[in-house]
C-alpha cells in the first residue's frame, strides 16, 4: 500500500522526446516504472525504445489513455505550454497528473486550478520533483517513479514524506534509507505560489494509509499551507510527524511584494511556521540533518515502530 | 521584475488609469523639455529607485529626501539636479543607498482625500485579491496590523473576471459616492484588467488620491511583473533597468544560476532552492552568517560550477565557502571535477567545505583528495557547517 500510486501504476509521460522528459523517462524505465505511453503531438505512431523497452508514443492523452488504460500522467512540457498539457490531461480524465514542468507563469495556474475545480483529475506539481512509490528490488527498483527523484536513494516501507523542495526531499529520504527505515511514498509538492495538492491534502492522505506509520513534512517561507496542515495534524492525526521549514535567514521582500504581508499575514516566516508546528505537536528538525531523528523521537514518544 | 514609477503610470495610462501628469529626466540637459509640457506652478520632483521611503529618504550628501514639493517649476529643476546623480538611503535601499539615474517630475495634486488599493496573488485561494483601505498613504501593513477593519478585499474569479457589482461594493466600502465613485470604478476595473493583462505578481497604488474637482488619480505606482511570464512580453522586458540589479546577481542570471547576495561572510554553493535556503539556515544555526544564496540547479555544468565560484569570490565579504551538494541524478563525480577546476582557474586562498552526497559519491570524494587541493570534507550538511563556522572564525 501507499497513495495515490503503487508499484504497478501504470504511467504515461506528456513531452516524452523532450530532452528533458526523455532523460527521466529512461530513468524512470531501468527503476521498473511501469511507462506504458507518451505523448508528443504530431509523433503520434511513433516509438520511444529504452534497454530492450519499446513506449508508444500517441498525439494526445486521451488517445494514449484509451490504449492503454493509464490513469496517471507526468508533465515535462516547457513552460509556455504546460498549462495547456495539464489541462488535456484533465480532460482525458485521469485521476492524477504530476507536473514537473518549472517556470509557468502564475496566471496559467490560476486559471488552471479554476478549470480543474469540480473535476475528478488530481493534480500534484507544478515545478515539483514529482512521486516515488519504491519498490521491493534492490535500491527499491521495481517502484513507481514518476519525475525526476532519484529511484535508487528510497527503500520500501513505512514514512510518508511531502515537501514542497526537491533536494530536501531527497535529503530526507536519504536520511531515512541510511538509518534503515522505508517510505510509503514521497510526494513533492512543487515551490510555486499556486499548485495543484497541498501539504494538508497529501497529510489527510497518509493519515488514511494503514502502511505509513510516520510523517516527515517539509516546507519552506510563504504562504501558509504548512500552519493550515499543522492545525489538522493537531486536531485528526495520531500518527508521529516530524516537521522542517527552509528559510529562516531568508531576506524578506525578495520575491514577495509589498503588500504580500497583508494577504500572507504574520504566519509566513520561518519562525511563525515552526512555532505552530511545536505548538500542534510537530517534533521540529533543528537542522535539515535532524529530519530522520526528529521523526525517529515523534515516533518513540508515542511508542510507534517505524521500520 | 520591478520597474520604476515612471514607467508604471506609463503603463497605467495605456490601460486607462488616470496619474498626474508627469515626464522623467535622465540627464540635467533633459529637464527643460520634461518640465516644458506641465503647467506652470506647483509640481513635484521624484526620484525614481526601486526601493520604497523615497520621501523619507536621505541623500549621502546630506540632502534630505527623495520626493519634493515645489512651488514652481523653476524650483523643480534646481532641486532634480541635487538628485539625479546622487544617492539615495532609505529604509528598504540599506546602509550603500542607490544612485538615482533618473528624476520624474510631475503636476503636484490637489489631495482631498489619500486610499490605498492593491491588486496581487491570495495563494490561499490561488485568485487574484484586490486590496483597498480608505487609509492611504501610509504603511499598510501597520494598517493591517492595528485596524484590520480597514483593510477591504475582493477576491476574482479567474473564470469570470472582475465583476461590476465587486467594484461596485468596494467603492461604498471605500466611501466614494456620485462622480468620485464612477471614476474610481472606472479606475479600479482599468487596474485589474493592467494587472491581469501584462501578468503582474502585484500593482499598487499608495496613495490613491480623489481631488477636491471630483478626479480619482494613481499618486504613486509600484508594479512588478511574474519573471515566468516574461517570455510572451518582451515589451516589458524593456522596462528592465540593470543599474537597480546587484552585478554578481546580474552575472549569476547570465549564468542560469539563482543568486541573491546577502550581508555575511560564508558563500555557500548548493544545488536546489529549498536545499540552498536551509544551507544557510544551518550557517546561521551554527553561529556564521551566510553570504548569499545560491542554487545551481538540478544539472549544473562544470561551467556553471567555475562562474558560480568566481561570482562568490567577487564578495569582498566571503572568507569562507561551503559547498553543499546531494547529487540526485546529477553525478557527484562531475561536481567534484567542476569544483578542482574552479578552484584551480580562480585561484581560491579562503578555507573551502565540501559535502558531497548522492549519485557517485565515491568516485566524486576520491577526485576531491586525489586534486591535492587544501579542502575539508564534510559528512552531513551539520557537520560541513560546523567546519566552515569554525574555519572562518579562527
Amino acid at each position: 500500500m501507499a497513495i495515490l500510486i503503487t508499484p504497478e501504476t501504470k504511467l504515461l509521460i506528456q513531452g516524452i522526446t523532450g530532452e528533458f522528459g526523455a532523460r527521466h523517462t529512461r530513468l524512470s524505465l531501468d527503476y521498473g516504472t511501469k511507462v506504458v505511453g507518451g505523448v508528443t503531438p504530431g509523433k503520434g505512431g511513433q516509438f520511444f525504445e529504452h534497454g530492450g523497452q519499446k513506449v508508444p508514443i500517441f498525439n494526445s492523452v486521451a488517445d494514449a489513455a484509451r490504449a492503454t488504460g493509464a490513469k496517471v500522467s507526468a508533465v515535462f512540457v516547457p513552460p509556455p505550454f504546460a498549462a495547456d498539457a495539464i489541462l488535456e490531461a484533465a480532460d482525458a480524465n485521469l485521476e492524477l497528473v504530476v507536473a514537473i514542468t518549472e517556470g509557468i507563469p502564475i496566471r496559467d495556474m490560476v486559471r488552471v486550478k479554476r478549470a480543474m475545480e469540480g473535476r475528478s483529475t488530481r493534480l500534484v506539481g507544478p515545478n515539483c520533483p514529482g512521486m516515488v512509490c519504491p519498490g521491493p528490488g534492490s535500491e527499491s527498483k521495481g517502484g513507481c517513479r514518476i519525475g525526476i527523484a532519484p529511484g535508487y536513494i528510497n527503500k520500501q516501507g513505512h514514512v510518508g514524506v511531502v515537501s514542497r523542495s526537491g533536494t530536501l526531499t531527497y535529503e530526507a529520504v536519504f536520511q531515512l534509507t541510511t538509518k534503515g527505515i522505508g517510505q510509503s511514498t514521497t510526494v513533492g509538492i512543487g515551490g510555486d505560489p499556486v499548485n495543484g495538492t497541498s501539504h494538508l491534502d497529501v497529510i489527510k492522505l497518509f493519515n488514511d494509509d494503514p502502511d505509513t506509520h510516520g510523517i516527515i513534512m517539509i516546507g519552506e517561507i510563504g504562504g501558509n499551507a504548512e500552519v493550515e496542515a499543522a492545525r489538522w495534524i493537531k486536531a485528526n492525526c495520531k500518527k508521529p510527524v516530524a516537521g522542517f521549514i527552509a528559510g529562516a535567514t531568508a531576506p524578506a521582500g525578495r520575491r514577495m511584494g509589498h503588500a504580500g504581508a497583508i494577504v500572507g499575514g504574520a504566519e509566513d516566516t520561518a519562525a511563525a511556521k515552526i512555532a505552530v508546528f511545536k505548538e500542534c505537536g510537530i517534533e521540529v528538525a533543528i537542522t535539515p540533518s535532524d529530519m530522520a531523528d526528529a521523526l525517529l523521537r515523534a515516533a518513540k514518544a508515542k511508542g510507534v515502530t517505524l521500520s | 521584475m520591478n520597474i520604476h514609477e515612471y514607467q508604471a503610470k506609463a503603463l497605467f495610462e495605456k490601460y486607462g488609469v488616470p496619474v498626474p501628469k508627469g515626464a522623467p529626466a535622465k540627464t540635467p540637459e533633459e529637464f527643460v523639455n520634461a518640465l516644458a509640457p506641465l503647467p506652470e506652478g506647483p509640481t513635484m520632483v521624484k526620484s525614481q529607485i526601486h526601493a520604497g521611503g523615497r520621501g523619507k529618504g536621505t541623500f549621502t550628501d546630506g540632502f534630505k529626501g527623495g520626493v519634493k514639493f515645489c512651488k514652481t517649476k523653476n524650483d523643480a529643476k534646481e532641486l532634480a539636479g541635487r538628485m539625479l546623480g546622487n544617492t539615495l538611503v532609505t529604509a528598504q535601499t540599506g546602509p550603500a543607498g542607490r544612485k538615482v539615474q533618473t528624476v520624474y517630475f510631475t503636476t503636484a495634486s490637489d489631495i482631498k482625500k489619500e486610499y490605498y488599493l492593491a491588486i496581487l496573488l491570495d495563494r490561499g485561494t490561488s485568485r487574484p485579491v484586490i486590496v483597498a483601505s480608505t487609509e492611504g498613504g501610509v504603511e499598510i501593513e501597520k494598517v493591517a496590523h492595528d485596524t484590520p477593519e480597514k483593510i477591504h478585499k475582493v477576491f476574482v474569479d479567474p473564470a469570470y473576471g472582475l465583476a461590476d457589482f465587486q467594484v461596485r461594493e468596494l467603492c461604498f466600502k471605500l466611501g466614494f459616492a456620485g462622480a468620485e465613485a464612477k471614476n474610481a470604478a472606472r479606475l479600479i476595473r482599468n487596474l485589474f484588467t493592467c494587472f491581469w493583462e501584462t501578468d503582474a505578481s502585484m500593482v499598487e497604488v499608495n496613495p490613491l488620491i480623489t481631488t477636491p474637482a471630483g478626479e480619482v488619480l494613481a499618486l504613486d505606482a509600484k508594479v512588478s511583473f511574474d519573471d515566468n511570464a516574461l517570455f510572451r512580453h518582451p515589451e516589458l522586458v524593456e522596462l528592465r533597468d540593470l543599474n537597480e540589479e546587484d552585478p554578481k546577481e546580474i552575472e549569476a542570471s547570465k549564468h542560469a544560476l539563482n543568486y541573491i547576495a546577502l550581508d555575511g561572510n560564508i558563500a555557500c554553493l548548493v544545488n536546489g532552492a529549498g536545499l540552498a535556503m536551509s544551507t544557510m539556515d544551518i550557517i546561521k544555526h551554527f553561529g556564521g552568517t551566510p553570504a548569499n544564496f545560491l542554487d545551481v540547479g538540478g544539472g549544473a555544468s562544470r561551467e556553471q560550477v567555475v562562474a558560480a565560484f568566481k561570482i562568490i569570490l567577487g564578495d569582498a565579504n566571503v572568507k569562507g565557502i561551503l559547498v553543499n551538494i546531494f547529487g540526485g541524478i546529477m553525478d557527484c563525480n562531475v561536481i567534484a571535477q567542476g569544483i578542482v577546476d574552479a578552484v584551480k582557474e580562480v585561484g581560491l586562498k579562503l578555507p573551502l567545505v565540501v559535502r558531497l552526497e548522492g549519485n557517485n559519491v565515491v568516485a566524486g570524494k576520491a577526485t576531491l583528495a586525489k586534486s591535492g587541493l587544501k579542502l575539508v570534507s564534510g559528512d552531513s550538511m551539520a557537520d560541513a557547517a560546523q567546519k566552515i563556522v569554525k574555519l572562518v572564525a579562527a
